[in-house]
This record gives structure tokens, sequence and C-alpha cells, in this order.
């Protein structure tokens, strides 16, 4: 019983903060907004028992991912979005597809799913079975990601570095 | 097993009495700081209010609260009002995780001296951590002033950087613990080498302990790393347009994450609260408590006589450090902890 | 007891906003974050079906998944920054030609 109401409870506010995300005019409000949304998610994960997941969401996505976002959104100075055509099209026919998107799945996943339950914390073992896992039978994705963000942290560096021409005579 | 009405409740009450200590805690560490520094520079520190000016904070308190909260019309409001309310929330989150002693028991009911003892405990410290950036960084940008843009940008930039350095350093001590709880890092660290030599994890691992001391200041914002708020350079960085109640949150918020970090530091590598015990049992139950207190008074005291003794570092040098030597000597420590781990297992 | 059906349905109201997010919105740093809203959907439903079938392997899926979406925060971030950079709007829809 309490782990429906904690799961609605952080489900209201994932679902909240996705809406607001969407609602909001300014980039800056959208960002917070994600940011309410991913830590919703990582309690919705400690609920799952995922607590080493829950820690790693906090961390990286909310501290480290959507810092960076808010940091690019202070630097450009974005400001409010513009009503214009384009986004009046997309608004029309955007929301309406959208919530029969969402309860299409609904009903499908009620539907087909069955009454297969998860308890609270139905995800068995410590950091320890996961990081086994991760280094025995995962080795190659785990060695194939790590170039992947050393390409990403070149490319990144080599796209945001100011053009040859501002930059100064040493 | 307790029930739940009684859990909740213990948890309430130690939730109140660890946030009145920490509170306490913040405004005697301002005290500490300026009659440390104060006497570092040949001159008293507050000596008028109350003996040795122990009032002082009380004095300060009523002063913040007394003053005009001022709230500057170009700014955009709701962030500037939230900014320092969620620097101090993740400022004061961390202590919910941090052990004091042993468990002991009152009236029947055992408990141990930690508001909740989670399995990744350390995990939940640098979450938090991490989410302290959210209150600088928004400061600084709603704040609309060139002074308080470049100061939250520096100042998140290099929150950021010396994130990594600190939570690598950590995992040297992790290895050795075997336990991401911090209840089971302090037990690990009990026992002697040698017979006098108390094994606390400093001795493997006094790298670590040096790159999670730099990384730490820098992660505060302290001297020789708190270019943000410089006051020759940046006005007063980030918190230039706040006044009154919201500055004073802004400084609650920095010296609560020191004693995190002083509290952090000596649980996993000064062996938290062991220490010689002796006496009646109540006193026994009081000196654990009694060891931690010194080790966390020994680690503000080095931060405060680091504040008044160096220099800061100019921001491109504070950002090479942190990248180019910090980052590779603590995966070296990391490389050479699992190798030595390895071979002796 | 929570179905698992809750979990997922979760995870595809966010994916739904996610998509609906990245059609409307004009902004470049919104899309963006519209797209991470996705992962999160998606990092969700792995979670809860780890949870269903006792399988580690839906963890470390949800590890990779959130590497891959900070590698790509980092590099589109870059790319939006140039774009500023050389065209001085972040409105998609006047990013429209090759040529400035």
């Amino acid at each position: 019983m309490l782990h429906l109401i904690l799961f609605l409870a952080f489900g209201v506010v994932c679902v909240a903060g996705a809406v607001n995300l969407l609602v909001q005019r300014h980039p800056i409000n959208s960002a917070l907004s994600l940011v309410v949304v991913m830590g919703s998610l990582a309690a919705e994960y400690l609920l799952l028992g995922a607590e080493f997941v829950a820690a790693v969401q906090v961390i990286v996505y909310a501290g480290a991912v959507m810092v960076l976002f808010v940091f690019v959104i202070m630097l450009l100075n974005a400001g409010e979005e513009e009503r214009t055509k384009g986004s009046r099209v997309a608004m029309i026919f955007g929301i309406p597809g959208m919530l029969v998107g969402s309860l299409l799945i609904t009903w499908v996943l009620l539907e087909h799913s069955g009454t297969q339950s998860v308890a609270v914390g139905a995800l068995p073992g410590p950091p320890k079975t996961l990081g086994w896992l991760l280094f025995h039978d995962y080795l190659l994705p785990f060695e194939v990601t790590s170039v992947l963000v050393l390409i990403a942290i070149i490319g990144a560096v080599v796209l945001a570095a100011p053009p040859e021409s501002a930059r100064r005579k040493d | 097993m307790l029930s739940i009405e009684t859990f909740v409740a213990i948890s309430l009450i130690k939730t109140v009495i660890a946030l009145f200590v920490l509170l306490t805690a913040v405004a005697y560490t301002v005290w500490l700081e300026r009659k440390v520094v104060g006497h570092m520079q040949n001159r008293w520190g507050p000596t008028r209010v109350g003996p040795f000016g122990l009032l002082q904070p009380l004095a300060d308190g009523v002063k913040f609260m007394f003053k005009e909260d001022l709230i500057p019309p170009h700014v955009y409001k709701p962030l500037y009002i939230a900014a320092p309310m969620l620097a101090v929330v993740f400022a004061l989150t961390s202590i919910a995780v941090i052990p004091v002693g042993n468990s002991i028991s009152i009236g029947g009911i055992q408990t141990s001296l930690q508001i909740t003892d989670v399995n990744i405990g350390l995990l939940i410290i640098l979450g938090v951590t991490s989410l302290g950036v959210y209150g600088v960084a928004l400061a600084g940008w709603s704040s609309n002033s060139k002074y308080s843009l470049l100061g939250g940008l520096r100042a998140s930039a290099q929150m950021v950087s010396y994130e990594i350095a600190l939570g690598l350093s950590l995992v040297g001590v992790l290895i050795l613990s075997g336990s991401f709880s911090l209840r089971e890092i302090v037990d690990a660290q009990s026992g002697t080498y040698l017979g006098f030599i108390p094994r606390w994890n400093i001795f493997p691992q006094f790298i670590a302990f040096f790159i999670y001391l730099m990384a730490a200041y820098a992660e505060t914002n302290r001297i020789p790393f708190d270019l943000p708020e410089a006051e020759t350079e940046l006005v007063a960085g980030y918190h230039t347009e706040y006044s009154a109640m919201k500055f004073a949150m802004f400084f609650m918020a920095e010296y609560a994450n020191m004693i995190t970090v002083a509290c952090v530091a000596s649980l996993l590598f000064l062996g938290g609260w062991h220490g010689p015990l002796f006496g009646p049992p109540l006193l026994q139950a009081l000196l654990p408590l009694f060891w931690f207190g010194l080790r966390i008074f020994g680690f503000l005291f080095v931060y405060i006589w680091i504040r008044g003794t160096l220099p800061r570092f100019r921001y491109d040098q504070l950002m090479a450090f942190g990248w180019k030597f910090l980052l590779p000597l603590a995966i070296a420590n990391l490389v050479v902890t699992a190798f030595v781990v390895a071979i002796r297992s | 007891m929570v179905p698992v059906s809750y979990y997922l349905i979760l995870g595809g109201i966010l994916f739904a906003c996610g998509v609906a997010g990245f059609l409307i919105k004009r902004n470049l740093i919104t899309i963006f974050m519209s797209i991470e809203l996705m992962l999160n959907g998606v990092n969700l439903s792995f979670v809860a079906f780890a949870a269903q079938w006792q399988a580690l392997s839906g963890q470390v899926f949800v590890f990779f998944v959130m590497v891959v979406a900070a590698a790509e925060a980092a590099v589109g971030l870059a790319i939006i920054i140039a774009v500023y950079r050389t065209r001085e709007t972040l409105n998609v829809d006047q990013v429209n030609l090759l040529k400035l």
C-alpha cells in the first residue's frame, strides 16, 4: 500500500515536471523541470531497489549533464521562445497526437501485461554484483563506451573552441 | 523490529537534534574563523559581545534578520529567491547519512547515532555535492549583473571540475573497505597495525587523503580556491546582489559544506569515532562523540589556518591544477590501490 | 506491490512528453532537453523490466544509456554553441539554410 502511494507521489511529480518542461517558455525553467523529473526518477529507481542506478542518476545525470545544460543556457543567454507559425502548427497537431499516443501506450500495457507485480526493492544484489557483470560479461561495451566518451570530449572541445581569427597571437 | 510509528518518531527526533547541532556548529565555525584569522593577523577578532566574543554569532543572526531584504528590480525573481534556499537545503542534507558513533540504547530502544544508514551513504553525499552546484550557478545567473554571472560561471565550472577528483580519491578507500555504507567503512578501520598504529585509512591512502582535501577546498570555494567570491576581483561574485537573510543562507551553506567535508574526511580517513574508551558506561557512550568532535575541530582549524595563510589561485591555474594534476594523480592512486588489493587476495 | 505495467506506463508518458517537446518547441536547447527526457523514460522501462525478470543486465544497460546520453549532451551542446556563434539565433525555424 505504501509502495503504491510512494510510486504515485513520485510519478505525479515526474509527469508534472515533464509537462512543465513543455509549457514553460524560458529554457532555464524547462531545464530545472527536467532536473525535478530526474530527481523523482531516482526515487522511483530506489523503490525498485536499484540503489546504485539511483545514485548514478543523481550524480551523473542531474548533477553533471543538467549542470552542463544550465551552463550553456547561462552562457548563450537564451531568451524566451517566440510563437511562430511553425510552432502553432506543431502545437495543433503535436499535443493531441501526444495525448493519443500516451493513451494508446497505457491501454496496450494495461490490457496485455497480466498481473505481474514487483515488490519494493525487488532488484537483488549490492553494487558488487553489478560491477562483476559490468567487467566480465559486458567488458566490450564498457570499453567501447569509454572510447565513445573520449571521442565526445575531443569533439566537444574542437567544436566549441573559439574560431582561429578570434584567438590572440601569443 | 520497531513499529512504523516508533521508527518515524525516533527519526524525527534524531533529525531535529542533528539539525540543531549542525546549525549551532555552523554559527560557531564562523566565530572560530574570525577569531583564528584575527589572531593570525595579529589582532583580536570579536571580543566585545559576550566573553571572548562568544555571543557574536547571536548578534550576527539578529543583524541578518533585521536587515532590509532587498530584491533588486532587475533580477529574475523566482530563481533569485530559490537559489539560496537550494544551496542551504543541499548543504544540510548530507548530515542525514553521517554517523557519529555506535549504537546506543535509550529506554530499551536500540538506535544508531545516525539518522539513516543506507547502503550507498557515500554516494548520497557525492550526489548532494553535485546538486549543490545549482545553488551557485542559478544565483549567479538570476542576479542579472556581470559580476554575479562571471562569479557564478566560474564557481560552477570549478565545482564540476573538482567533483571528479573528489569522487575518484574516495574510490581507493572504497576498495579497501568494500562497502559504500559509511558505518561499514568506519568499522573496517578498527584494529591496529603492529599493535599500536591504528588501522586508519590515511596510512595506506595518504595520497588520496591529500587529493580529497584539495578537491574539497575547491568544492567548498575556500581559499586558495575562492576565486568565485574573491573580494578584490569580483565585488562578491555570485552573491553580490544578495542581502540580509538570503546572503546569510549562502554563508550557512558554505560553512555547512565545510563541516560535511570535515565529517566525511574524518569518517573515511581518520577512523571516525575510534579512540581510547575509559570510565563508567555513561562516559563510554559519550566518548566516541568527543573523539569525532575532536577530529572535526582539527579539520576546521586546518581549513581556517589555510585561509589565513595562502594567496588564491588564478582561474587558469585553478582549472589546470584540477584537470592536469589532481585527476591523473587520483586515477594513478586508484590503479595502484586496486593492484595491491588484487595481488594480496 | 505495484504492477510492472504502472512503471512502464510512467516511462511511456515520459517518452510521449519527450516526443511532444521535440515536435513543439522551437528553441534548440529545449529540443535537446526533450531528447534527454525520452532517454530517461527508456531508462525507467529498463529498470522496471530488470526488476520483473530479476536480471541485472537491465541495470547495466541503464549505465550504458546514461554514458551515451552524457556524451551526446556534451557534443550536442558544443554544436549548439557553434550554431549560436555563427547564426546569432537559437530558433530552429531560422536555422534552415546551409548558407549563413
